[in-house]
């Protein structure tokens, strides 16, 4: 990497200086704000960073993040690996993870779903992985059939490239089944209310537990050679591998059956990479317990219906209370709508506390759905009800989130 | 919490195979539907296609209605029809929500082929339309090219597609005529709506989009149709009320306690908007 024209090198140097003040100051980590004043400065400097490496690319809407934690664990059995790990996913955020790791051979990238196109045609992807297409952020986001047809288009334009694709999510298939080469692996999907309507003519799908078909056109779930199965996954020679996670969840599991089919794509096998797995115990500060005022307190984020239902997959039972903090801010979605499209019944009889910016738009819902329920002002207000050294797990949106992780000091 | 009953949420939606009934299901009196007289005891909650068109929080509006509806010793049925079935024709209260380009079309598609929604409303039943449902109670929409799409004939107005999506919280001032206090929403459209002389609108803007020439929404007999999300119910519980009213005559007010949050959301979504 060392190769770069002098412009780009100073660009590099000037962004991760930036980086660091901002780091310093407290501003975040830093990732994004160096990338946006050395991309100024070179505006081809993703491509030029990326140049040599064996990339891979994980996009979705939910489980980014944390599959991209995953795959990083599995390749770094086979050398050093680039990752914007704390999810800064736009061009400025992979300049910098690019640029911070110049001497590593591979690169896993989370990129946001409207950028994969440009990304993919920027850093020459070796693998894409391809995980959920849901309701999220509408409000600044695209329709998600539109977000999935841009995505065949730049797939079916990148012969070389690998996809890795949930063929139980019916938006996904569709747009992988434009790539060349591709392996599906069935993950599972749970929420299913965006997808009722086939990608190909618009007919209405039939579904099963685990299958889907249009019923006017044919399109049909594609074979997969990866499959998760409870607590196990199916290799492509039909072996069976305990997960074993020290992650959650369902959603987590199925995470984790992405990144060891991503991981056979680099020729490294399902045991070694499961065991790459087990050692990941928290992704950017999501399901760390943190000790906080000497309660135990859990955190989880939730940033749209699909992630409320697998955040809820991992809810500790009453006695255990709940936070739930919601903001609206430009990253949540400024519209909480959504908020009615997620079931809360199931936190009937749990103790529930209800915090963020938007805590009365969580007190009418819960009110609805007939969960009690107090309102907080501070997450701490909450802590401090939880009898000492008893356990509290917090669900928050994403900015509620990033303030609670600000509040606890960035100590996770 | 102050509420108490049986008519919890509807289960999520997505089984296929027959219509599911949440709240009744439960019930052994329970025995589908009657034939005519409206204003029967249980109103009868019908929601048009949960699964095309319930982009944005549209179950919401089913659960303010049996919420308000139970509060007042009135009960319901609530009954999700799905794109692949029926629609019945003797509900109530019809609710059809927003939904991306696609759904929208098939789901017009559908609901043409099947007429029961057309029939209900030509019956007397009351309609509430949100977002793309309320496009698709006009004559014609946008494809997802722009490209005009035949609606249900319902309500007298056609929409078009507009230059730039309108996206943000909306404040709108209802028709004086329905008696009810300022509308909160949030809307999210590129559709520009336009009015023919058989409906009415039913807000002025105040703050946001709206139908695109300074009204929002319209209503005509007991169709009404808007383009607020939030969802609309929540946030204007008199508009529930309105709806209610239509199906189930005049409504005792509410315990005071039973509308604090619902006060205060509202309270809330009021001030934050400029203007308002």
């Amino acid at each position: 990497m060392s190769k770069l024209p002098l412009r780009a090198r100073l660009a590099a140097t000037i962004g991760g200086v930036a980086g660091q003040v901002s780091r310093l100051a407290g501003r975040g980590d830093g990732s994004v704000i160096g990338g946006v004043i050395a991309l100024r400065l070179e505006p081809g400097l993703l491509a030029m960073l990326a140049a040599g490496r064996q990339v891979v690319l994980v996009t979705g809407t939910n489980g980014k993040t944390t599959t991209t934690r995953l795959i990083t664990a599995a390749l770094e059995s086979v050398g050093q690996v680039a990752s914007n790990a704390f999810g800064a996913n736009m061009e400025a955020g992979l300049t910098t993870a690019l640029g911070q790791a110049r001497d590593a051979p591979f690169a896993v990238l989370e990129v946001d779903e409207k950028y994969l196109p440009s990304v993919l045609t920027a850093t020459a992807a070796r693998a894409v992985a391809l995980l959920n297409l849901s309701r999220d952020q509408m409000d600044r986001a695209a329709e998600i059939w539109l977000v999935a047809r841009r995505w065949r288009d730049a797939l079916a334009d990148a012969p070389d490239c690998r996809v890795i694709a949930n063929a139980d999510d019916p938006l996904i298939a569709w747009a992988a089944a434009a790539a060349k080469q591709v392996t599906w692996v069935a993950a599972g999907q749970r929420w299913r209310e965006d997808s009722w309507c086939c990608p190909v003519c618009g007919s209405h799908l039939v579904r099963s537990e685990s299958d889907w078909r249009c019923g006017e056109c044919g399109f049909a779930k594609p074979a997969a050679s990866w499959v998760l199965d409870g607590q196990v996954v199916l290799d492509p020679a039909g072996r069976r591998h305990e997960l074993g996670l020290a992650l959650p969840g369902r959603a987590n599991r199925a995470n984790a059956v992405v990144a060891l089919a991503v991981a056979e794509t680099f020729g490294i096998g399902a045991e070694l990479a499961l065991a790459r797995l087990r050692t990941v115990t928290s992704v950017a500060g999501r399901y760390t317990t943190v000790l906080r005022r000497g309660r135990n307190v859990r955190l989880l984020l939730a940033k749209n219906p699909a992630g409320w239902l697998e955040a809820f997959d991992v809810l500790k039972p009453a006695p255990v209370p709940v936070l739930l903090a919601v903001n609206a801010q430009g990253p949540d979605g400024r519209d909480t709508s959504w908020l009615w499209d997620v079931d809360y019944r199931l936190l009937r009889g749990q103790r529930v506390f209800v915090a963020g910016e938007r805590r009365l738009d969580l007190a009418v819902r819960l009110e609805s759905d007939e969960v009690a329920f107090q309102l907080v002002e501070r997450v701490d207000d909450a802590v401090d009800e939880v009898e000492a050294g008893g356990d509290l797990d917090v669900i928050a949106n994403y900015t509620a989130f990033q303030q609670i992780r600000a509040a606890f000091g960035r100590t996770t | 919490m102050s509420t108490t009953g049986d008519a919890g949420m509807p289960e999520q939606a997505g089984r296929p195979e027959g219509a599911s009934r949440p709240g009744g299901a439960s019930r052994p009196d329970d025995g589908g539907y009657r034939d005519g007289g409206r204003g029967a005891s249980r109103l009868r909650l019908v929601w048009v296609y949960p699964d095309l068109l319930s982009t944005y929080g549209d179950r919401g509006n089913l659960l303010v209605l049996e919420r308000r509806a139970r509060l007042r010793g009135i009960g319901t049925e609530s009954v999700l029809v799905h794109a692949d079935q029926p629609v019945p024709r003797q509900g109530d209260i019809y609710l059809i929500g927003g939904g991306e380009d696609l759904p929208q079309i098939l789901a017009g598609h559908r609901l043409r082929a099947d007429g029961g929604l057309a029939a209900a409303a030509g019956l007397g039943a009351v309609v509430f339309a949100v977002c793309a449902g309320y496009q698709l109670i006009g004559s014609e929409f946008a494809g997802e090219e722009g490209q005009p799409v035949p609606g249900l004939e319902i309500a007298d107005l056609r929409s078009g597609r507009g230059d730039r999506r309108a996206v943000g919280e909306v404040l709108a001032d209802v028709d004086p005529a329905l008696g009810l206090p300022r509308l909160t929403g949030f809307e999210n459209h590129q559709g520009v709506t336009r009015l023919g002389a058989g409906v009415r609108p039913l807000a002025r803007v105040v703050a946001g989009t709206g139908n695109g020439d300074g009204t929002e929404g319209a209503y005509a007999g007991r169709v009404l149709g808007s383009y607020l999300h939030g969802p609309a119910l929540v946030r204007n519980p008199a508009l529930a009320d309105l709806l209610l009213g239509w199906a189930a005559g005049p409504l005792p007010e509410l315990p005071a306690a039973d509308e604090e949050w619902g006060r205060r959301l509202r309270d809330e979504r009021l001030a934050a908007v400029p203007g308002g």
